[in-house]
């Protein structure tokens, strides 16, 4: 049975990887989950220097998923090269970072940091709901897709995946545009923008009133958002939002990504990313399906 | 290394201690005896049935029964988790990730326990192991009003004083006003309690000189240190983002009070 597939490029033992924000570096998780069974992790969004995020509350739990509104807190590149590539490294799987910056330059600089060090993918954030500058603001405009995508082409030494935003009208247009950049390949989708309000408090549920959703909840959207995205472009689709059991990942591999990520399903079991990968299996094997590729696309 | 995992967990009994706030005790199964792991002060994350309640709900150890197995809690309904947990009956099972954190760091000398609302159940193990190794324990307990559940237990460990906000039992007023109407002292303070309680127990050790180890309470996600959800104001660098921001679930939830700004 074949569940490896290539990821611009990049082999990978299998399509599952974990994502950004929910799983740190590896590092807590690492107790609770072999790394070495995941085809990559995917790390917390890291800037050029430490940020230290938003107030809390920071998160709620909303029906079926819940809201974030972290704000990117992350310790800059300097502690992550130093600290999490190494704890990476210690593990047979593949290393995809995640990078934001509230300017154009900032994605940059990290980007240049990381050119020589040895991790397989870069990930661009350009779809953060809940920082005032940079995140979102570059991933709602076709033109600032393409042209951030370009710049950050020019300096990356790894293949590049823009992770774009479901809080568009057009998915397809801003795939295309990571595309028309120079993009290997895209991921999505990121959380969708929410509110919840406290009641019983009168006022909002997370101190920066409004954050992404994700989970099961938003899980249709980004099938569906994912399969518009994989059908305009030619690049490879990481797909995820609301993945939590292996069922749920083969609807976004038939939708046409090639890989998926863990998210909010981490928090609901920590080992939810090996259930997945075991679920996988179990399925080609009841099915009869020999190679993952079978499976990918196929609706 | 063997991977942790969940842990399902037996309901041995269940009751309501008084409105809202239920102790139900958990068996662990013999493969998973987190019971012998855990230390006063840490905390567990049960786990809802109802699949549209992804997150984890963390709740403090109230007592602890290793060589049986078993952990205690109580706690309070505060919204349709806790509801759940507190539908449970004795034979049903519930899904536990732990122990998480970090508990008290427990000294030799008199120690003055401080537990104020919902923040009362983890001092009850935290009082019973202090007695177990021979530090006096006296023990000051907040309440709103009369009903006092718990405070009759910690009774065996020492002496016990009760402040109430309506005045209907004990010193009117707040823990702080008990400790000096009844001049309790000691070598170290521990305290679990609503925010406000916490800033006046700070303000009260540094007047006196007394350490004291607080434990705090945030809005957490995944309960083991990854997603950034529960951090609090820390006076030194957090070790993971270097930003002054402590993670209650990992870092915590037990802090001395000096380290954290409140």
């Amino acid at each position: 049975m074949n569940l490896s597939v290539d990821f611009a490029g990049v082999p990978m033992k299998n399509p599952v990887t974990t994502a950004s924000g929910t799983f740190g570096s590896g590092a807590e998780y690492g107790e609770y989950v072999d790394l070495n069974g995941l085809g990559a992790v995917t790390t917390k969004g890291v800037a050029a220097t430490p940020w230290e995020g938003n107030p809390t509350p920071r998160i709620c739990e909303t029906y079926g998923g819940m809201l974030n509104a972290i704000g990117l807190q992350n310790p800059g590149i300097d502690v992550f090269v130093e600290r999490d590539i190494p704890y990476l490294k210690k593990f047979d799987t593949r290393i995809i970072v995640n990078v934001c910056g509230k300017t154009p330059e900032e994605y940059c600089q990290v980007v240049e940091r990381l050119a020589s060090e040895p991790i397989d993918l870069l990930e661009i954030n350009i779809s953060c709901p809940n920082v005032k500058a940079g995140g979102i603001a570059f991933g709602q405009d076709p033109r600032l897709v393409e042209e951030i995508t370009a710049q950050i082409k020019k300096k990356a030494k790894q293949p590049v995946i823009m992770k774009l935003s479901p809080n568009v009208a057009n998915i397809e247009e801003m795939a295309r545009a990571a595309e028309a950049g120079g993009a290997d390949g895209i991921s999505l989708i990121n959380t969708l923008t929410g509110m919840k309000i406290d009641i019983y408090k009168r006022g909002f549920a997370l101190a920066n009133k409004t954050g992404g959703l994700s989970g099961p909840a938003i899980k249709p959207v980004a099938v569906r958002m994912v399969y518009q995205a994989a059908h305009a472009v030619d690049i490879p689709v990481l797909g995820m939002g609301g993945i939590c059991t292996a069922e749920d990942a083969l609807e976004f591999l038939m939708a046409g990504a090639t890989m998926v990520a863990v998210g909010t399903g981490n928090f609901h079991d920590p080992a939810a990313t090996r259930k997945v990968v075991e679920g996988i299996q179990e399925f080609m094997d009841a099915q009869g399906v020999q190679d993952i590729h079978e499976l990918i696309g196929c609706v | 290394m063997a991977e942790k995992k969940k842990c399902k967990a037996a309901i041995t009994s269940q009751i309501m201690l008084s409105p809202g706030i239920y102790s139900m005790w958990l068996k662990f199964p013999s493969d998973c005896n987190i019971a012998a792991q855990a230390v006063p002060g840490q905390f567990l994350s049960l786990y809802c049935r109802e699949g549209s309640r992804l997150l984890p709900r963390p709740i403090s150890i109230c007592e602890l029964a290793p060589e049986d197995r078993l952990i205690r809690i109580v706690y309070r309904i505060a919204g349709q988790g806790t509801q759940e947990f507190s539908r449970l009956l004795a034979g049903d099972s519930v899904e536990v990730l732990g122990p998480l954190g970090n508990g008290f760091a427990r000294g030799t000398g008199a120690g003055i326990l401080i537990g104020g609302g919902i923040g009362v159940p983890p001092m009850l193990e935290l009082a019973k192991a202090l007695h177990r190794e021979g530090a006096k324990v006296q023990t000051i307990l907040g309440y709103r009003d009369s009903d006092l559940f718990l405070a009759s237990e910690f009774e065996q460990y020492g002496p016990v004083w009760i402040s109430t906000e309506d005045g209907s039992a004990g010193t009117k007023g707040n823990v702080i006003d008990a400790i000096r109407e009844n001049e309790v002292s000691g070598d170290m303070i521990y305290a679990c309690g609503p925010v406000p309680m916490l800033r006046g127990v700070k303000a009260f050790a540094e007047e006196k000189g007394i350490p004291a180890q607080i434990s705090m309470e945030e809005r957490m996600a995944c309960g083991i240190g990854a997603c950034l959800a529960c951090v609090c104001r820390s006076r030194e660098e957090d070790s993971h983002s270097h930003v002054k921001n402590k993670r209650v679930c990992k870092d915590g939830p037990v802090f001395f009070a000096q380290d954290i700004e409140l």
